[in-house]
């Protein structure tokens, strides 16, 4: 058991933060590997980024997004409740390195998973300027911890009611045309990472992404992640999750992401309709 | 003597009573129901108890069966048990999985004349009244050594590791990946095929006897072969299996309702994806299935789909009838379920609608050419033969490879050029010190019994490590 000893909620409670007992993950982790976590008995095994740790505590952090009946299962766990698994690190860490000026770029959730990377390249010496966007104020998430590891940090809505009216790619075009960029990592919606990627192939600047596909396993095992990149078919657990984001087959990645639409909102509805009866 | 031979030899070999086809090819029981004590004396009185018994030489465990089946036929099932365990810790998987048309019972004499003793079916009898209504004594431990053996991988390779040092009186701690323990056992092969709860009953018994476990322990990622030295381990033996999907590189293979194997028998096994929403994690019913390959894990694929509602379930494999490597009983048991066999086909191309899913399989008959390199006959494409069969749903069981996960990690642990452990064929020793390998992942995806046998002889050779050093 894997006891949660923390726990906020962001973004009007659409999006949760746990801190988790896992020592023994605590001291392999880093940035760019996620974890599995499974709630109980009859649960699903769920992907989440790793978005922070405490050393000393011997915590991990996860920051999801409640879309579905498994992250609304995670919702309703309090501080003192416990996941049943927690399986990781996994996946291979961010291949981090002195560049010289890395952008990062975050939206939604995203930001989450971006964090711990950005915090990395700042750490490595790299000039860091971070872009992240959110759709409305209330939504966003992290601003303080991105500051604090940015030189510079860009702060989007795409209402305006905070920081630039625009999209992230807005601000990062405006960072491309006015500044030379050795790398650039973007994470957040698929179609957020398509349209970045898309525009720093104009400008010919190496694009990180990460991918979030379903998965099972997380070890290489299944299959299920598989994701086109290239020519070729990777496993996103074991080969990534990030990945040239000029050689991606995002929509490929959306249609995947669709595969169970129907039974995911079957469970969902059900599992709202009996949370609502009791 | 004569008089007695030709008496034995009247009495047919006992069916085994089964579920019938029309009743489970919907459900999720096990197909076999097992004899009843009286049916098994009935069966093992068969045996002529041969001086030189060849059944033997085909078990590549060498499980004394003709003394086992002796005692089945006294009625004795509590010693026939303790027979079976000096070879076998795990008979009442083996009497379900193993392939005994090729092992004891292609041996048995009594298959040169008429039909060979049913072996497979004793050993799951006894196997099942000890677990049912036998004394749960359990075999004698040895006095602890203060010795530590952690066995990474809980399939029958590291169990069988596990049992035996357990009973040499080491500790032993089993590391495992996935949430729960057993391998192919749990997340691989099929409820109707294995009961869950034997496999957990076998490891319920490992652990009355001190084996503690530690899941959700990718080793290679959460800890690795070094650390668990430095947590005073003494020896440690892999036994990880070959749980990498192969798939057939043709274009279309990843629209949205193909699946490995793999991923196919986890979601509807290990994750109970046939009791979705109870369960959570949800798996594609189809209704036109199509499934790639014909050894057992197609067999366990086309039947579970068949399970799940299929109307219709198709086999395609693109050499003949001889070849299909599937046990002959599952083999048939499928065939009875309503499972079409499209034998000499080939898979060209995946076609898909416009939210991604497949929709048709565009494939090319075959026909038998000049023998390969593994002497079968090479399967040759007919010119202009190609043709498209409509499906929602296609499992790739086309074999697996090697995960790299754990062997990736350590450097020091030698590889073969397909990334199969290398491990010494009498020991298990690997290249690197202290550390054994078997099962799977040493020999490529083989059987239940050989990842057992292996494990036996590396527990024979990890106690004399720990006994003298060497
Ligand atoms: C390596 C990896 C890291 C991830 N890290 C994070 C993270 O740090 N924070 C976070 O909020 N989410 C993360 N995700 C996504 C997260 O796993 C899914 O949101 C979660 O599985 C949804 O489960 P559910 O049952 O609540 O929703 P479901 O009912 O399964 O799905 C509801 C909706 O979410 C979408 N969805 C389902 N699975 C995924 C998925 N894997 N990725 C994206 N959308 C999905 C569906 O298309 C559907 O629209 C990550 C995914 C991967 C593969
Ligand atoms: C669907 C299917 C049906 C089959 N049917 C039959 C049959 O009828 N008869 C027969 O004889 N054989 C059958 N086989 C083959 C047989 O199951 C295998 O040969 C056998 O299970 C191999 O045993 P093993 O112990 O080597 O590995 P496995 O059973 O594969 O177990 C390996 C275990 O190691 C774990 N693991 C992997 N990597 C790590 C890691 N890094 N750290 C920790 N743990 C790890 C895995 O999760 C798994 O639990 C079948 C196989 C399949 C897939
Ligand atoms: S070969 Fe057949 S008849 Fe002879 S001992 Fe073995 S099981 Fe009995
Ligand atoms: S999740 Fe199974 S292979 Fe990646």
């Amino acid at each position: 058991m894997f006891k949660i000893v923390d726990r906020k909620e962001m973004a009007d409670g659409s999006i949760i933060m746990n801190q988790i007992e896992a020592p023994r993950i605590v001291a392999k982790a880093k940035p760019g590997q996620f974890v599995i976590l499974k709630a109980n008995e009859t649960g699903e095994r769920v992907p989440l980024t790793i978005s922070d740790l405490d050393a000393e505590k011997g915590t991990i952090e996860v920051i999801y997004m409640v879309v579905g009946k498994s992250t609304a299962m995670f919702k309703a766990l309090d501080v003192g409740d416990a996941y049943q698994d927690v399986i990781g690190p996994l996946g291979k860490p961010t291949d981090i390195e002195k560049l010289g000026h890395v952008v990062c770029v975050g939206g939604g959730t995203g930001i989450a998973v971006l964090f711990p990377i950005t915090r990395g390249f700042k750490n490595a010496g790299n000039q860091v300027t971070s872009i992240i966007g959110a759709r409305t104020k209330d939504l966003l998430i992290l601003e303080d911890k991105m500051k604090g590891v940015s030189d510079k940090l860009r702060v989007c809505t795409d209402d305006g009611s905070y920081g630039t009216k625009g999209f992230v790619t807005d601000a990062l075009k405006d960072v491309l045309e006015n500044s030379r960029v050795d790398l650039v990592v973007a994470i957040g919606p698929v179609p957020m990472m398509k349209f970045v990627s898309a525009l720093t192939r104009e400008y010919d600047v190496r694009t990180l992404v990460s991918l979030n596909p379903i998965m099972i396993d997380g070890t290489g095992m299944c299959g299920c992640c598989r994701v086109t990149v290239g020519d070729e078919t990777k496993f996103a657990c074991v080969d990534g999750p990030e990945f040239d984001g000029h050689l991606v087959d995002f929509d490929g990645l959306i249609q995947r992401l669709r595969a169970y639409e129907e039974q995911e909102k079957e469970a969902y509805d059900n599992y709202c309709a009996t949370m609502g009866n009791q | 003597m004569a008089e007695k031979s030709t008496k034995k030899e009247k009495t047919p070999r006992q069916p085994m009573p089964e579920q019938a086809p029309e009743a489970r090819r919907r459900n999720f029981e096990e197909v076999p129901l097992g004899y009843s004590a009286e049916t098994a004396m009935t069966e093992a009185q068969r045996c002529l108890q041969c001086k030189n018994p060849a059944c033997v030489k085909g078990c590549p465990v060498s499980v004394d069966i003709r003394s086992f089946v002796g005692l089945v036929a006294e009625g004795k099932f509590s010693d026939a048990i303790h027979k079976i365990w000096e070879k076998n810790s795990l008979p009442a998987v083996c009497g379900r999985v193993c392939p005994q048309e090729i092992q004891c019972e292609g041996e048995c004499v009594l298959g040169k004349k008429g039909e060979p003793l049913a072996i497979g079916n004793l050993e799951r009898f006894v196997a099942d009244y000890e677990r049912t209504q036998g004394s749960g004594e359990l075999p004698p431990k040895a006095e602890p050594t203060g010795k530590k053996v952690a066995v990474v991988g809980s399939g029958p390779s590291g169990l069988t590791v596990a049992g035996d040092l357990l009973l040499k009186g080491h500790e032993v701690t089993l590391f495992e990946a996935f949430h729960k323990t057993g391998g192919v056992l749990v997340y691989g092969i099929p409820e109707f095929r294995l009961p869950k709860d034997i496999v957990a009953s076998e490891i319920a018994s490992l652990e009355k006897q001190g084996m503690k476990i530690d899941c959700d322990a990718v080793v290679g990622k959460t800890v690795t072969l070094d650390e668990i030295f430095e947590d005073g381990f003494d020896a440690v033996y892999i036994g990880v299996g070959a749980g990498l999907p192969r798939f057939l590189d043709i274009p279309g293979e990843n629209l949205i309702n193909i699946y490995s194997a793999n991923e196919y028998l986890t979601r509807a096994n290990l994750m109970k994806g046939y009791r979705f929403p109870e369960y959570d994690t949800p798996i594609a019913m189809g209704k036109n299935v199509v499934v790639l390959g014909a050894g057992n894990v197609a067999m366990d694929s086309a039947r579970t789909a068949m399970r799940l509602g299929a109307d219709s379930v198709r086999i395609v494999y693109r050499r003949s009838r001889d070849e299909m490597p599937a046990r002959a009983a599952e083999i048939h048991h499928a065939e009875e379920e309503g499972i079409e066999m499209y034998l000499l086909t080939n898979p060209l191309r995946f076609d898909g609608d416009e939210k991604g899913r497949v929709t048709r399989m565009e494939c090319i008959q075959m026909e038998l050419g000049e023998p390969d390199e593994s002497g079968r006959r090479r399967p040759v494409p007919i010119e202009g033969a190609e043709f498209t069969m409509d499906c929602d749903l296609v499992v790739v069981a086309v074999g697996a490879g090697a995960n790299p996960v754990l062997t990736q990690s350590d450097p020091e642990i030698a590889l073969t050029r397909r990334g199969y452990i290398i491990a010494d064929e009498e020991t298990g020793k690997t290249t690197k010190p202290g550390v054994w390998a078997g099962g799977d992942i040493v020999t490529g995806q083989a059987t239940v019994i050989l990842a057992m046998g292996a494990g036996r002889s590396a527990a024979d050779s990890i106690h004399k490590y720990l006994t003298w050093g060497w």
